[in-house]
């Protein structure tokens, strides 16, 4: 099969660039190595859109930030995924913490984010926040930042380019990419495919796809150093601890810990900066790791309660060696192989803002853009537990099975995880049900839904009891049956 | 909107027994709304013996056990409706549920009883760390899929926690032909019922790893499922020691690491909850802070036996029937305190004036101990006390304090001491 432009990754680069490019007359393929898009860096991270004061001014980091931070709050009610502008603060209390505050401000200001300003009394930022810790007498206040769920914002952007014609082929592990005179020749577990165009946009593991392609000529090739991130999510009951994105002031060891509420209503804490244990794909929370988010972020807040810790999770970033910023550009010597590399933090935040990138690069490559015709956003569902009472009842009438409560802790019905099953990319799994729906993401984490969750997708997709995941292919939930079942 | 004069939300042993109660007690208007198709509650997946010793005088599975309450409420003329979810709980008892069949209804009840039961803690409750792969699961979920639907969730087990579910997976996973490689225990002593140690771990020779918790969780090659279980031993505050680590070859997990009172709705309603029980503050008739509004089973307190849980709901239901009759109580209140080596006490507050019948004090002591007395005390000064020769945390405890006894005081106080 040709392809016009095939991008390999489906996380939030591989997505976004995909549903920029269903707006126009072309033939696109996402390659996914997993079986879900989203499965990676993108659905393990603090779920921020940053405002853009943190990149250096010029770089790729700033431009992108700030460009895809207002797309995002542009698509939001188009594509209603969950995200909220609550702002964020930079918080500090030393002499040296208020300069650095005083610089992100003039960097801020230098990226074009909108409407900073600095809160110079104890009395001013407990205002803003008062669970702050009673030292914190200065914040950096940027009312643009907001919080997301990045898989989410990722799903959207996919069922939309989805159902504009692109094809998401999950499943495929790209296994080499040799160019010839008609373009890519792409090797795949699922078989080849041809493709005058490729998008490197496979997060920890852009370095080994780069590497494919490049053959002996490493002297291009960069590095992708993992590093690991680990967090603590709490209950909803701590969710309103928090007003804001409370960040600590960056230091040389790092960014710091931050605490925010999520778009889910929860209270999330982390993440630390691990190079030394972390591996491309390893996602374990390491004690030590957890320890030092938990001591850290006590710095911000004292009224921290780590009682209600209902998850602890880890995502990796992929960070670059010898590079602080994003690696965004066509291949020097590969023409036509265009890599999107080193898309940690603010990665989330670009997301639509390299899709638009994708177009500029693709175009001065020498792609023709010609617009479609049609094209149709997919707007994600409204969780039954969002609806108001009248959308409750109506919502019942018209699909009794939004009568029939599955997930107890967040209130998901039979009827959204079948739609769920049933979307532009169907989920397959217990996970990816839990990303479409937030079904198993509540205080019990799946233990009484985890069970009905299962049936449903045996049910709905035909398949046999050791065929349903937990997540990744082959995580059965289930081993056998019991004695007595045939 | 629906007007009712009782409404019990849960149709498991709590929400049947205070259905069964209220009814013997002369309410004629009563609807048990049941969030699952069959009512009995976590009963139905209890399929081993040993309940009803104490309320029907023999030994009963879980199933037999729910059926006897079924079969009492169906002789009456209380209304269930399953597959019905309360979503809502207002203060001043507007109850909003959804169903497939009738849809989004708001009920409007004169009292209303609490029977939501309780969830069982999960992983993240106790932060352990390591790979995040399928293969971990709470014990009820893996006696979920094993019970009723038939699966078996792993070949090679390790448990974490000592708590009953996980004591009964251990022997039911055994029995299924699973190997249970070890149960590994935080505390010094079991947190689950004594027979349950032995018939369900020693009768197996199964491990008891006392003072040990699960520090790390290794995954196979392909970051899919559990591969191995670390354990740990602790010292006596429950800091890992290094150099302590056990392997074992798995494929997976269990937690039975406690259970928490499933209060959502309360909070909804604005009830205050107590920080020890997890479930709501409630006076010597199981009403909480809201008016007509009372508690009973596991979303009050966590408790170890279902004929408790039975007897607690009855009582609800009788006391519900008297506030219908009669209205509110009012009445100067007594708080009471757990103090010195007890974990909790419920009820929370008595009202000593309008109390016709003695009180019972639920409570769990915090360790195990011998040899020792049960004291109440007002201002510090003794006035009932009762010897005990053992007490241990995984029994819910009682103490019955005759009215008249009662003192003229705003708090009592009962602590665990020792017998001279």
């Amino acid at each position: 099969m040709h392809f016009d432009v095939t991008i390999i990754g489906a996380g939030i680069t591989g997505s976004a660039i995909a549903f920029e490019l269903s707006k126009y007359q072309l033939k696109v393929a996402v390659l996914e190595k997993e079986n879900d898009v989203s499965m990676k860096t993108t659905k393990a991270n603090s779920g921020i859109i940053h405002a853009g004061y943190d990149p250096k001014p010029g770089s790729l980091m700033a431009r992108l930030n700030v460009e895809g931070s207002q797309l995002t709050h542009d698509l939001y009610p188009l594509l209603n995924f969950h995200y909220k502008q609550i702002g964020s603060l930079v918080i500090g209390s030393t002499e040296e913490e208020h300069q650095v505050i005083n610089d992100l401000f003039e960097r801020g200001l230098k990226n074009g984010v909108k409407d900073l300003h600095i809160l110079k009394t104890s009395a001013e930022v407990h205002q803003y926040d008062h669970n702050l810790a009673s030292n914190i007498d200065y914040a950096l206040y940027a009312p643009t930042a907001g919080i997301i769920s990045p898989w989410e914002l990722c799903l959207a952007l996919a069922y939309t380019a989805t159902i504009n014609g692109v094809d998401f082929i999950l499943n495929c592990e790209v296994k080499d990419i040799t160019k010839n005179d008609k373009g890519f020749l792409i090797s795949t577990s699922k078989g080849n495919y041809e493709s005058t165009y490729v998008i490197n946009c496979a997060g920890t593991h852009a370095d080994d796809i780069y590497k494919l392609v490049l053959k002996d000529r490493k002297n291009d090739s960069f590095t992708i150093l993992p590093c690991k991130g680990e967090y603590y999510l709490l209950d909803k009951d701590q969710g309103s601890l928090m007003n804001h994105v409370i960040f600590q002031t960056p230091t040389k060891l790092g960014k710091g810990v931050l605490v925010s509420p999520t778009v889910h209503g929860n209270l999330i804490v982390g993440p630390n900066a691990d190079y030394e244990d972390a591996t491309k794909d390893d996602t374990c929370t390491l004690q030590t790791s957890l320890d030092f988010v938990k001591a850290s972020s006590l710095k911000s807040s004292a009224n921290l309660f780590f009682g209600a810790n209902i998850r602890n999770f880890s995502g990796i970033r992929a960070t670059l060696k010898d590079q602080d910023d994003f690696l965004i550009e066509e291949s020097k010597i590969v023409p036509h192989f265009i890599n999107f590399a080193g898309i940690k933090s603010p990665g989330l935040s670009c997301g639509p803002a390299f899709g638009k990138e994708a177009i500029r690069l693709l175009e001065k490559a020498g792609l023709n853009f010609v617009e479609k015709k049609e094209f149709h956003y997919y707007r994600l569902p409204t969780f039954f537990s969002n609806m108001t009472l009248e959308e409750k009842k109506q919502a019942i009438i018209s699909n009794p099975l939004y009568g029939q409560v599955i997930c107890r802790c967040e209130t998901v019905t039979e009827a959204e995880i079948i739609n769920a099953i049933n979307a532009p990319i169907g989920a397959t799994t217990i996970d990816g049900i839990k990303r479409r729906t937030n079904a198993g993401m509540g205080r019990c984490q799946g233990g009484f839904c985890g069970p009905k969750v299962f049936q449903l997708l045996m049910d709905e997709l035909k398949l046999n009891y050791d065929q349903v995941y937990q997540d990744r292919d082959g995580s059965e939930v289930v081993v056998c049956k019991t004695k007595g079942e045939k | 909107m629906e007007n009712r004069d009782l409404v019990i939300i849960g149709g498991g042993p709590a929400g049947l027994a205070a259905g069964y109660g209220a009814y013997k007690a002369g309410v004629k208007d009563i609807l048990l709304i049941e969030r699952d198709n069959t009512l009995g509650g976590i009963l139905n997946q209890c399929i081993h013996n040993g309940f009803g010793l104490h309320r029907f005088k023999e030994e009963l599975t879980g199933p037999e056990y729910a059926s006897r309450y079924e079969e009492m409420v169906k002789e009456t003329n209380i209304e269930v409706r399953s597959n019905t979810m309360a979503i809502d709980l207002s203060d001043d008892k507007v109850i909003t549920v959804v169903s497939s069949k009738r849809g989004l209804e708001q009920i409007k009840a004169k009292a209303v009883i609490l029977a939501m039961g309780c969830r069982e803690r999960s992983r993240g409750a106790i932060s352990t760390p390591g790979a995040r792969v399928s293969g971990i699961f709470t014990a009820g979920a893996a006696q979920k899929y094993c019970n009723i639907d038939g699966y078996l969730v792993g070949k090679r087990i390790v448990i974490l926690g000592s708590g009953d579910i996980g004591l009964i997976m251990a022997r039911r996973m055994t029995l299924e032909g699973a190997k249970v490689l070890a149960d590994v225990e935080l505390c010094p002593y079991s947190n689950g019922l004594n027979r349950n140690i032995a018939q369900c771990l020693n009768d197996f020779n199964i491990p008891l790893y006392l003072s040990y918790t699960v520090t790390d969780i290794i995954a196979d090659e392909d970051n899919k499922r559990v591969k191995q279980v670390v354990i740990s031993k602790v010292d006596e505050k429950k800091k890992v020691i290094p150099g302590t680590e056990i392997a074992f070859d798995c494929d997976t997990l269990l937690l039975s690491v406690g259970l928490i009172p499933e209060n959502e709705l309360s909070k909804k309603a604005g009830i205050e909850l107590d920080s020890r029980t997890k479930g709501p503050l409630v006076y010597d008739n199981l009403e909480t802070d809201k008016e007509g509004i009372f508690a009973c089973g596991n979303v009050l307190q966590v408790h170890d036996l279902v004929d408790n849980v039975s007897m607690e709901g009855e009582r609800a239901g009788k006391n519900a029937a008297e506030y219908l009759s009669k209205g509110e109580r009012n009445a100067s209140l007594i708080k009471t305190i757990p103090g010195s080596g007890i974990g909790y006490v419920c009820p929370q507050y008595i009202r000593k004036d309008s109390l016709k019948d003695d009180v019972d004090i639920f409570f769990r002591v915090r360790v195990p101990s011998s040899n020792v007395r049960l004291v109440l005390e007002k201002n510090g000064k003794e006035f009932f006390s009762i010897p005990k020769i053992k007490v241990v945390p995984s029994e819910m405890e009682s103490i019955r304090i005759k009215k008249e006894m009662l003192p003229d005081a705003s708090e009592i106080t009962l602590s665990l001491k020792e017998n001279k």
